[in-house]
């Protein structure tokens, strides 16, 4: 067992519990104040269980004040701007909540690499200089030599090359890393063992610890961002954001040369998709969720993507979020090719990237479109 | 007032400027121009250094403003030499404040790293203003590799917490040969007119100015501070007494 899912293990955060849902409803509005009352932005678990609780909810606008004004000195009044480029939706795992699952039946589309740098010509032209690309498991044709060939010609466009693909041996991420590849996102799902067994139904994926552990080859790599996350919706979204937490402020310590980012991904309509969910988060637990990370976090990227609505990406830009995805396709070849493939969800916010920088300007925010330099990777 | 000379430039300004954090390059525009600043320091990851028309790079009067390409992300010394030489290949700048920040949260310098930088790119003949912890002994031996100034955080970067380090940059400025420029936590332009009594030779701000409700206003207030401060300096200030000096004395009466 590695080393951070043994610390979950010693703090019953893989599996969660009626007794830890007591306690996060026990605690009264006074100890949030009392944790309200102490600098933000340092973590731990106390802390983070009373600002997650019903309690807290009481008081969100006044951590929201918090969050906002951290956000503010740590960051600036700035947002950065990402766009995410699918180049598979090939995919050789069974999960169920995904529109990619490999026991649907579908065309799946796969990008040459001179389709997938067509579509990044693409998004380039709208201004972004960050991409994030992304693909199912398609672990016989998105290989690292792909990525690392992919990554090359992507550079000519792009400052930051991150990927959100399947998990990769360390080597792989090397590999990557040596291409101009500084970020990695990955979301672990759920934390929650049960939970995970039962959406991870079959493929490579199902291995919950393999998943786990991927993280810290990521960092060992070299790479420079982490992104984590849980689909939210899956499990307890409460206990999820505890063992999130403590997943960042382990790799936080151990990889402090890499930052560490909080994604939000809500469950969302997705083709193929039939699956009913007991634990859906609402718009108003979301936006405690994040202010609450933020409220231990101080220098975490809070990133929030097209999965959210318009109008919540234009409140939550004041919040605490510091980097935006925008004009998204979620599948190949969607930014360049006529015939539509299969998305993997259906976005929320469907507004072009100049209409969400023009927001971004009314909200007092500079979109920045580049924060990185190649050179940093060369 | 006397001039600040820092390699082959002089300048009329203490108080150099940041330009991160601003919500839009007009505000950061109008910030530097009522700071009074010519010293603006821009993050190469934020900017085409090649492009002139970048949209940053545009909003800076290069004709009053020296600009200052700074390194901040690179995480060792390797990487700030290459971004450094980078931004030469392609701009024709010899000026860097070098910043090797390998903890993305703190952004504290890594002064082994930072003083294998600096002497590289001295001997490369760049104009090197390193940012480092109050460090009395790496900014002597900093100096002694030949860097124009060095440049002691007065606390973490953007924690406007002010002169957290003072003991540690007196001495600093007590011991220096190149001009000590105060950079990094100051929040109130009180922090830096404490910063220029002390004796430094500049401040550097930014998040105070940056992400305050009005960034022009905060700027002409730091400008004022930084003034207020130095002309303190030059002043020679009053000692201080743990004692009450009476302007009546007590024992005035007794006569030798």
């Amino acid at each position: 067992m590695s080393e951070f899912a043994q610390i979950l293990r010693d703090k019953k955060l893989d599996r969660q519990s009626p007794d830890t849902s007591t306690m996060i409803d026990n605690i009264t509005t006074d100890q949030v104040r009392r944790h309200l009352a102490q600098p933000p932005g340092r973590y731990s678990i106390d802390r983070l269980m009373a600002l997650l609780s019903p309690a807290a909810s009481e008081l969100l606008e006044e951590m929201a004040q918090q969050a906002r004004q951290l956000t503010i000195q740590r960051f600036g009044r700035t947002v950065q701007m990402y766009a995410p480029l699918y180049v598979s939706n090939v995919c050789v795992n069974s999960c169920l909540y995904c529109g990619f699952n490999c026991q649907t039946e579908f065309s799946r589309t796969r990008l040459t690499i001179d389709q997938a740098v067509k579509d990044g010509k693409v998004i380039a032209s709208e201004g972004f200089r960050h991409i994030l690309l992304v693909s199912g498991e398609d672990t016989k044709y998105v290989t690292n030599d792909y990525l690392a060939e992919l990554a090359q010609r992507l550079r000519e466009d792009f400052s930051s090359v991150s990927i959100e693909i399947y998990p990769l041996d360390e080597a792989g991420y090397k590999n990557c890393f040596d291409a101009g590849i500084d970020g990695v996102t990955l979301y672990q799902e759920t934390y929650d063992r049960d939970t995970y067994e039962r959406y991870h139904i079959a493929g490579p994926k199902a291995d919950y610890d393999q998943r786990l552990d991927s993280y810290d080859r990521a960092a060992r790599a070299g790479m420079r961002r982490l992104g984590l996350g849980v689909l939210l919706g899956l499990a307890d979204w409460r206990q999820e954001t505890l063992a999130l937490a403590e997943h960042a402020a382990y790799l936080m310590k151990k990889y402090w040369r890499s930052q560490v980012s909080f994604s939000f991904p809500r469950l969302r309509p997705a083709p193929h998709v039939a699956e009913e969910y007991e634990h859906l988060v609402g718009e108003r637990e979301l936006v405690q969720m994040m202010i609450a990370l933020r409220l231990c976090f101080a220098d975490a990227g809070i990133v929030l993507s097209t999965r959210e609505s318009a109008e919540l990406r234009n409140n939550a830009v004041n919040l605490c979020v510091t980097r935006i995805s925008a004009g998204s396709k979620t599948n190949p070849g969607g930014y360049s090719e006529e015939d539509d493939s299969t998305e993997q969800f259906v976005i929320a916010d469907d507004r072009d990237p100049s209409e969400v920088a023009k927001m971004i300007k009314r909200a007092g925010r500079e979109a920045v479109w580049k924060d990185w330099d190649t050179s940093f990777t060369a | 007032m006397e001039k600040l000379k820092i390699a082959d430039k002089e300048f009329t300004s203490r108080l150099f400027i940041g330009t991160g954090k601003y919500s839009s390059n007009a505000d950061m525009a109008k910030a530097i121009d009522a700071s009074g600043s010519e010293m603006v320091t821009v993050a190469l990851r934020r900017v085409d250094i090649r492009n002139e028309n970048d949209d940053m790079l545009a909003a800076v009067d290069r004709d009053r403003c020296v600009l200052l390409p700074n390194t901040s992300g690179a995480r060792d010394g390797e990487e700030a030499v290459r971004l450094a030489r980078l931004t030469r290949a392609a701009s024709g700048i010899n000026w860097v404040k070098l910043e090797v920040t390998p903890d993305p949260y703190y952004l504290l310098p890594d002064g082994g790293e930072t003083l294998k930088a600096a002497e590289t790119l001295v001997n490369d003949g760049f104009v090197v203003l390193p940012y480092i912890n109050a460090d009395p002994i790496l900014a002597k031996k900093l100096q002694d590799v030949g860097t124009a100034t060095v440049m002691p955080l007065a606390s973490p970067i953007g924690s406007n917490q002010g002169l957290t380090t003072r003991a540690a940059i007196e001495i600093i400025i007590e011991q220096a040969t190149v001009p000590v420029v105060v950079d990094a936590g100051l929040g109130l332009p009180s922090h830096a007119a404490e910063a220029m009594e002390m004796g430094a030779d500049a401040v550097l701000v930014n998040t105070a100015i940056a992400t305050a409700g009005d960034p022009a206003a905060m700027a002409e207030a730091f400008k004022l501070a930084t003034e207020a401060g130095r002309t303190a300096y030059l002043a020679g200030k009053a000692a201080i007494s743990k004692t009450a000096n009476a302007s009546s004395p007590l024992t005035g009466f007794l006569r030798d």
